[in-house]
């Protein structure tokens, strides 16, 4: 099975251990993985911007790139959800390339649904002595459904302990450019989500989105939080628990 | 009610800053979503399968909307009452006063009416020399201070506590101050019972209108709607054309819908039908009833993209479960609708241009979208505002300038590769071997409240290449 890795932007910017970690687990439940060395960006910050023409320009280069593969996984609920749901709405117009940006969309999965759901994995490689408290980011949990399948792999981990926070499904405050444009206002969501993870009492926060993480992280850090570890569900599935391996 | 929307920056800015509406706001939130929440889980059939006929039902009526309000106009009339069509705010004012005054009306009581909020209506009443009234407890509140506008579509002074309503209280009816709920409603109870008693007109919003039989139905929890629209000689309905639906048969379907949503209530305290003027052998109701029936810029989204918007029936739970209104409150919208519907209503009735913030104060989290009880998409519709915005260049250009370098960017591998390289050490530089950047001058709105995590010193890319290359 060849399966092509989006690595996201984000991830190949900001924490590239989370790309190698998704790298591990896939080669790790028996797949061909490929990097397509060109791919750059999903496009959501310019759809979510309202920069249609951009966004469909990156959803085109990006289609072309990966329409190739058997399957293609994101570690990452919202730029997944971007190609599933937002690519074939780009095409009204164009039915070529929406048939392209269907058949794409159908074969596109968040990293721990490919796993637990298409590839039925029930062992990973990951080694994690402690808890984790998993927060649910919004594309993910409420377009894609993802709720249970981090849930059930982290539960294959033997050292691991998974204690829920409240209000886990509640959004961080994130909402990519949001963070920049309203910062006072995500930052005083981000707090609540913190305080909500906190009370888990938990070594680590963890989460499918780089970008919610980063968003915790730094708001845990800002309250002088300096203990409460912040991993992306790859690199604690993985074993590479935040580092390059 | 004139749009502050363009100030929702500051609006908000405000509104973090105070730390008693933000505890009003976290209670408001875990009783307004728990409760919902309860109620959804206690109904005894599926309530996804209940929202689905919910929104079938309005996007019935939204389809030939001029049918059915032509064929309500028809019965509502048979049942004598007048129908009145209002083009805007200034059409709905000219209609009540003119109402009013042909009955020699001084005083009116309303129940709670958002449409009447859109047009100013009690600055027109008064204006006109008619004392308004208003009767709901939440609207009485900020009446009674210095007219306040609402900042919630049901409980329009959530964003007071008991400590500020027992003062208000105290200062405005001259009374020993109450601290216990029963009694400061009890006293609210004899002061608006007597303006019941005495208002020549009562008027009402209308939370549906049932085309088969020409009626408005009230969906209370405070049984002033009825005394609204029973006591006074006149009762006038001021509501918007696309509150209709088809038969009483969907309004009960709507209603299953509407409380459960709303606070969790199976179904509200009280839920009048008014049909027509007072008959020969009714004990009570108006002699005149007149309808209002308002476009203000509703007729317009009929057949657009946006015209889910007009499935809406006024719930409030997409605001409950907002993370942004949860955080700033109603007020900070600027207008009469806050939170996700009214980030998408205020863009549409007021004008796009003068409401830029609003779609964008959104994370799209689509919680809202998620608890709809008629499935309106918010989360996109407000993405789609954002496209409008953009396609009439009324975004930033500093804003616009970066997106479209950075879509240019992206469009170039090699190029994009490079500049990522290069951007992942510059901010490492920022960072300065630690884990952390305290202040981000590109992006200084993220580095206000919290971190930005230090990138981990070379791109994916860049390592991965090497990775091969060993390998091979």
């Amino acid at each position: 099975m060849r399966v092509a890795l989006f690595v996201t932007c984000l991830v190949d910017l900001m924490r590239p251990s989370v790309g190698f970690a998704a790298l591990r687990l896939l080669e790790a439940a028996g797949c061909e993985v490929v990097v397509p060395d060109a791919q750059t960006c999903c496009g959501q910050p310019a759809f979510n911007s309202g920069e249609r023409r951009a966004a469909v320009a990156l959803a085109k280069k990006t289609i072309a790139e990966f329409e190739g593969f058997d399957h293609v996984v994101a570690p990452s609920g919202s730029c997944a959800d971007q190609i599933r749901s937002a690519y074939p709405g780009l095409f009204a117009d164009e039915p070529d390339w929406r048939r392209r940006a269907e058949a794409l969309a159908a074969r596109t999965w968040e990293l721990t649904q490919f796993l637990a759901d298409v590839l039925k994995v029930d062992a990973v490689p990951g080694d994690f002595a402690g808890s984790v408290t998993y927060h649910d980011s919004c594309s993910g949990l409420r377009s894609l459904g993802i709720k249970a399948q981090p849930r059930r792999l982290l539960g294959t981990l033997p050292g691991l302990t998974l204690k829920e926070m409240p209000e886990a499904e509640a959004c961080c405050g994130f909402g990519g450019t949001f963070a920049v444009k309203f910062g006072d206002i995500s930052a005083a969501i981000a707090e609540k989500k913190c305080i909500n993870a906190q009370a888990a009492q938990a070594d680590a926060v963890v989460g499918g989105d780089l970008g919610c993480l980063m968003n915790i992280e730094g708001k845990l850090r800002r309250m002088g939080d300096e203990t409460t570890r912040v991993l992306h569900v790859a690199e604690v599935l993985a074993g590479t628990n935040g580092k390059l391996d | 009610m004139r749009s502050q929307a363009m100030f929702f920056q500051r609006r908000a800015g405000e509104a973090l800053a105070d730390a008693r509406l933000r505890r009003n706001l976290d209670g408001l939130r875990d009783k307004f979503v728990g409760m919902r929440a309860r109620a959804v889980a206690n109904y005894e059939k599926d309530f996804e399968e209940l929202r689905d006929a919910g929104a079938a039902i309005r996007d019935r009526v939204l389809k030939d909307l001029d049918v059915w309000l032509e064929l309500f106009e028809e019965k509502a009339t048979a049942r004598g009452a007048t129908v009145l069509w209002a083009r805007d705010g200034r059409e709905i004012c000219g209609h009540v006063v003119a109402i009013a005054r042909r009955h020699g009306v001084k005083k009116v009581a309303k129940s709670k009416s958002m449409l009447s909020e859109e047009a100013q209506l009690n600055v027109a009443l008064a204006a006109a020399g008619i004392e308004p009234v208003e009767t709901d407890l939440g609207e009485y509140i900020l009446q009674i201070s210095g007219n306040e506008p609402p900042s919630h579509i049901l409980a329009p002074a959530a964003h007071k506590n008991l400590d500020e309503v027992a003062d208000l209280f105290a200062d405005k009816h001259g009374k020993p101050r109450k601290t216990e709920i029963p009694a400061l409603t009890r006293e609210a109870r004899e002061v608006l019972r007597e303006h019941f008693l005495t208002a020549g007109m009562g008027i009402s919003g209308g939370n549906f209108l049932i085309a088969e039989t020409g009626s408005v139905a009230l969906v209370t929890n405070e049984g002033n709607g009825r005394m609204v629209t029973t006591l006074p000689k006149v009762h006038v309905v001021v509501t918007g054309i696309e509150k209709i639906v088809p038969t009483l048969e969907d309004f009960a379907t709507l209603m299953r819908l509407l409380p459960r949503s709303a606070t969790g209530q199976d179904i509200s305290n009280y839920v009048s039908v008014c049909t027509g003027t007072r008959g020969a052998d009714d004990a009570d109701g108006p002699e005149h009833t007149y309808f209002v029936l308002v476009d203000n810029g509703r007729a317009g989204l009929v057949g657009s993209e946006f015209q889910e918007m007009l499935r809406c029936i006024r719930c409030g739970a997409c605001m409950n479960h907002c993370p942004v209104y949860q955080t700033v409150g109603g007020h900070a919208y600027g207008w009469v609708y806050p939170g996700p519907m009214g980030s998408v209503l205020t863009s549409l009735y007021t004008g796009i241009e003068n409401a830029l913030d609003l779609p964008h104060a959104a994370t799209l989290c689509n919680q809202c979208g998620v608890v709809c009880p008629v499935r309106i998409p918010l989360a996109e519709l407000q993405r789609k505002l954002r496209e409008k915005q953009s396609e009439r260049g009324l975004r930033p250009w500093p804003e616009r300038a970066a997106l479209a370098a950075w879509a240019w960017l992206a469009q170039r591998p090699a190029l994009y590769a490079l500049a990522t390289k290069l951007g992942v050490r510059y901010l490492n530089r920022l960072a300065g071997g630690a884990d952390r950047i305290r202040a981000l001058g590109l992006a200084p709105g993220w580095t206000a409240g919290r971190d930005f995590p230090a990138p981990q010193g070379r791109t994916f890319k860049e390592l991965y290449k090497t990775r091969q290359e060993r390998k091979a």
